[in-house]
């Protein structure tokens, strides 16, 4: 047997079991060492200084970089180690914009956390605060670049958990700042809209884009009739705002609340979930029968999809053509609800409350609106409902509970399950292994696509067929996991993705929450309420039979079609505008646009300009000929693709381009009457 | 045909390079030698190229100030500011040029393109103080008045070649 190794920890013995550093030994110690920029999923950037500890025989070293040793004793209270932490403490402060009653992030601030704990009362250093311009042009997210104290968790967690790398450090000394490539604004680079910088950035620096006023605004509204979907994983959180545990559901609190603010009807985003179960069941059906774009990968996740039609738009066919449940109850509401209430469609206005930034960017995307009205107008956060309750004035956990309006209000267990990473594919399960078969099933449960890693596979015989899926969360593993389906070295069925770690549960609406802890209770308390519902399958769900035969009558048939599907697109990471590399010299010319984005640079867009341009010398073409490289015309799947005045041309050769030079000069060559000469 | 010929040397570099991340900064070095800046597009299709975010390849030509992404006109003047040429009036001079080319106020460029006017730190000529380099010639002990001149003749020059080239046509 290994002894034990101890190390000493202000006078207390304290066993070493396989911490990375000092500062997770620390913490074991029950000892809240002050940070700033450690992350425990993150790599150690050690560059805020809080951790500081005095090691006898070193002196002062940053616990969240060190390795613990034994021989270690180690003091984190002196009097050297205080007077050094208040004066980082103030510095971050110096750099810091003063106007934090009026911050978003205000009570969850770490900042203003750390001043007060540290006791600090006034700031010795002179203000060296910026006067830089707020960046709100992502429908998800708000930067405020003045808030800014570069502990770089935003960067990393972006970059190393999310494989995005949307923003990053730029400029140096002084003017050293986070932000997206070229100093772009955010809607106009690769940002997923995940809003997990936002979740770990610990001051107001990046914040959830608000929408509260205009839900305020439309619940003042008499003309308006106002109807809300809750997201399941608003349920087991929104008490954290109150000062509940995570995890304990409080969906009955959440209706009464939501009536008491002025909401006419209150619906259940898990019942168009249980709707998404029985839809993308039914379309993995047919794919597997027809061999057809298998894995069939979920759609739930804006980011998820977002990122697909960035980076991957060869596997957009691979998308369930499903819209998420958000987006199915946004359709079905201003479909069903306009004609029974004899309303007009722009007089219902629907709002989701959503554990997600990301589906505030979903809701405004093309695909979901109909003649200039959206399906979902508003997407709350279950912070800014937090933030509307308490705005009110309300009593949160003293509410007398309610029940959720009929039909959209009634779920099964299987459309509660979606909060949690590994929940859609589970449902799926329960749907899938009683359709196949025939049979109705005792136990519901399938707990091999449960769990924390962020990815998981799983493999299940039904009906003597074998069926393989892989359940993923967080970007970064849903990239590796697509490496390695595209190189042939993993094969899957069914692939579910979800951008948070841990699917929305942990999403970056959520209520602020320091450890995983708080993920793994909210995750239990989803299950937990599987459990304590009447049913648990999406196929059980009456209602949904019911929708069905009133209105969209069959599964994937065409009105369920309509209401129900959607398609995707490829897509630019980063707006630009291109570069000429031959201007022409005369006055009529013809544009010659080669795409250079990684798709088609890919597939050889550098040799097709080498021999366009090698063309166009030959053929004397130079004057009136425009050659131009771009990035991106949003048709990767199908590069090269370039341009010849109107006309796109994807898997381009330079036969092909060669031929639309011909087509398009031919025109000038003869009305000019040019001749070589 | 410059701009091609320049853009296939950049795509020359990025493989002589093995398209290897790692090797970013050389990469921004020989691309900035073709350029003489970083133009944004160029830094796009790098980032591209190497399979890294376009935030990160900002974030490296930001960072040194070796790196410009601003583009520099044909004549890069180069004023001493380091101790020696400081005390010899070298800032009379920065003055004199800045007001004749009609820059300042952060404006570094001329508006043809023609010159760009930057102060440096030592161009280890101290026992010629004050210096100006322009592009890669050294100019010592210049007064204000040659400084104008070396200018003047800069100017005539081109606008000469400017005339020729177009007779050509
Ligand atoms: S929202 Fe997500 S993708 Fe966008 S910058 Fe933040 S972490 Fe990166
Ligand atoms: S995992 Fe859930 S919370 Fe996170 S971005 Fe996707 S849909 Fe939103
Ligand atoms: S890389 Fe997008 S169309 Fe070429």
């Amino acid at each position: 047997m290994k002894e034990s190794l101890y190390i000493t920890i202000d006078n207390n013995e304290i066993p070493i079991d396989n911490e990375k550093n000092l500062l997770e030994i620390i913490r074991k110690a029950k000892i809240d060492l002050p940070t700033f920029c450690y992350h425990s999923e993150l790599s150690v950037y050690g560059a805020c200084r809080l951790c500081m500890v005095e090691v006898d025989g070193i002196g002062l070293v940053s616990a969240c970089s060190t390795t613990p040793a034994s021989w270690m004793k180690v003091k984190t209270n002196t009097e050297e180690i205080r007077d050094m932490r208040k004066i980082i403490v103030e510095l971050l402060l110096a750099n810091h914009s003063q106007t934090c009653p009026t911050c978003p992030k205000s009570a969850t601030c770490q900042l203003q956390a750390l001043a007060r704990r540290l006791g600090i009362t006034k700031v010795r250093f002179k203000s060296q605060a910026r006067d830089l311009p707020i960046d709100d042009s992502s429908p998800s997210l708000v930067r405020d670049a003045n808030k800014c104290t570069l502990c770089g968790d935003c960067v990393r967690i972006c970059s190393e958990i999310q494989s995005v790398g949307a923003i990053d450090f730029a400029y140096r000394g002084a003017q050293t700042m986070v932000i997206p490539s070229f100093g772009k604004d955010l809607n106009e680079v690769e940002c997923v809209n995940c809003g997990q910088c936002a979740r770990v950035c610990p001051t107001g620096a990046l914040t959830p884009k608000p929408e509260v006023d205009q839900v305020w605004k439309a619940l003042h509204n008499p003309r308006k009739v106002v109807v809300a979907q809750i997201a399941p994983a608003v349920r087991v959180a929104l008490g954290e705002v109150f000062g509940l545990e995570p995890g304990v559901t409080m969906s009955g609190q959440i209706v009464a609340a939501l009536r008491a603010l002025g909401f006419d009807k209150v619906f259940d985003t898990s019942f168009t979930a249980d709707l998404t179960v029985l839809e993308e069941s039914n379309e993995f059906v047919k794919r597997i029968e027809n061999n057809n774009n298998i894995p069939q990968f979920t759609s739930c996740c804006p980011a998820w999809v977002k990122f697909v039609e960035q980076y991957y738009p060869e596997y957009i066919r691979h998308l369930s053509t499903c819209r998420s449940p958000q987006q199915m109850f946004g359709a079905l509401a201003k479909e069903i609800l306009a004609s029974d209430l004899g309303m007009e469609r722009e007089d219902i206005v629907v709002v989701s409350i959503m554990p997600c930034t990301a589906k505030k960017f979903e809701a405004k995307r093309p695909e979901f609106t109909r003649d200039g009205i959206s399906d979902v107008d508003h997407v709350l956060t279950t912070q800014e409902l937090g933030r509307m309750i308490e705005e009110a004035g309300l009593h949160f956990r003293e509410l007398e509970p309610e029940s959720f309006h009929l039909p959209f209000g009634f779920k099964t267990g299987a459309g509660v399950i979606f909060g949690n990473s590994g929940g859609v594919s589970e449902a799926v399960l329960r749907y899938l292994t009683e359709k196949l078969t025939g049979q109705k099933r005792e136990n519901y449960e399938f707990t091999s696509v449960r769990g924390e890693e962020g990815i998981r596979e799983a493999s299940l015989t039904v009906n003597g067929r074998e069926f393989s899926l892989a359940v993923v969360s967080g970007l970064g593993n849903a990239r590796k996991l697509i490496e390695k389906v595209k190189s042939g070295e993993a094969h899957y069925d069914f692939v579910e993705v979800m951008a948070c770690p841990g699917g929305c549960v942990g999403g970056a609406g959520q209520p602020v929450f320091a450890n995983m802890e708080a993920m793994r209770k909210r995750t239990k308390g989803i299950y937990e309420n599987d459990r304590m519902l009447q049913l648990h399958k999406s196929q059980d769900n009456p209602y949904i039979t019911e929708l069905y035969s009133k209105v969209l009558g069959e599964v994937g048939g065409d009105k369920a079609h309509k209401l129900l599907h959607t398609s995707y697109h490829t897509r630019k990471r980063i707006t630009d505008e291109g570069m000429m590399l031959s201007p022409s010299s005369g006055e009529h010319s013809v544009e010659v646009n080669v795409c250079f984005g990684t798709g088609c640079f890919l597939k050889g867009s550098q040799r097709l300009l080498h021999n366009i341009l090698e063309y166009i010398k030959v053929r004397d073409l130079g004057s009136i000929v425009d050659v131009s490289a771009s990035f991106c015309f949003e048709k990767c799947d199908k590069g090269p693709v370039i341009r010849v005045g109107e006309n796109i041309i994807d898997g381009c050769t330079v036969e092909m381009a060669q031929e639309a030079i011909e087509r398009e000069t031919g025109g000038f060559l003869q009305s000019e009457g040019r001749d070589h000469g | 045909m410059e701009t091609m010929r320049k853009f296939e040397r950049v795509c020359e570099i990025v493989d002589r390079n093995g398209r290897n991340p790692s090797r970013l900064i050389p990469i921004l070095q020989a691309v900035q030698a073709e350029y003489r800046y970083l133009p944004e597009e160029i830094l796009t299709f790098v980032a591209t190229s190497l399979g890294i975010p376009p935030a990160r390849v900002f974030g490296v030509a930001t960072f040194y100030s070796l790196f410009t992404l601003k583009p520099k006109g044909k004549y890069l003047i180069r004023i001493c500011n380091g101790t020696a040429c400081h005390v010899k009036g070298s800032m009379g001079l920065y003055k004199t040029l800045s007001d004749k080319l009609n820059l300042g106020d952060g404006r570094e460029t001329s508006d043809d393109m023609l010159f760009t006017l930057e102060t440096v730190n030592c161009l280890g000529a101290c026992g010629l103080a004050p210096a100006m380099v322009i592009n890669e010639e050294v100019f010592g002990q210049v007064t204000s008045q040659r400084a104008a001149a070396i200018i003047d003749e800069i100017i005539t020059r081109e606008a000469q070649y400017e005339s020729d080239s177009s007779r050509i046509e």
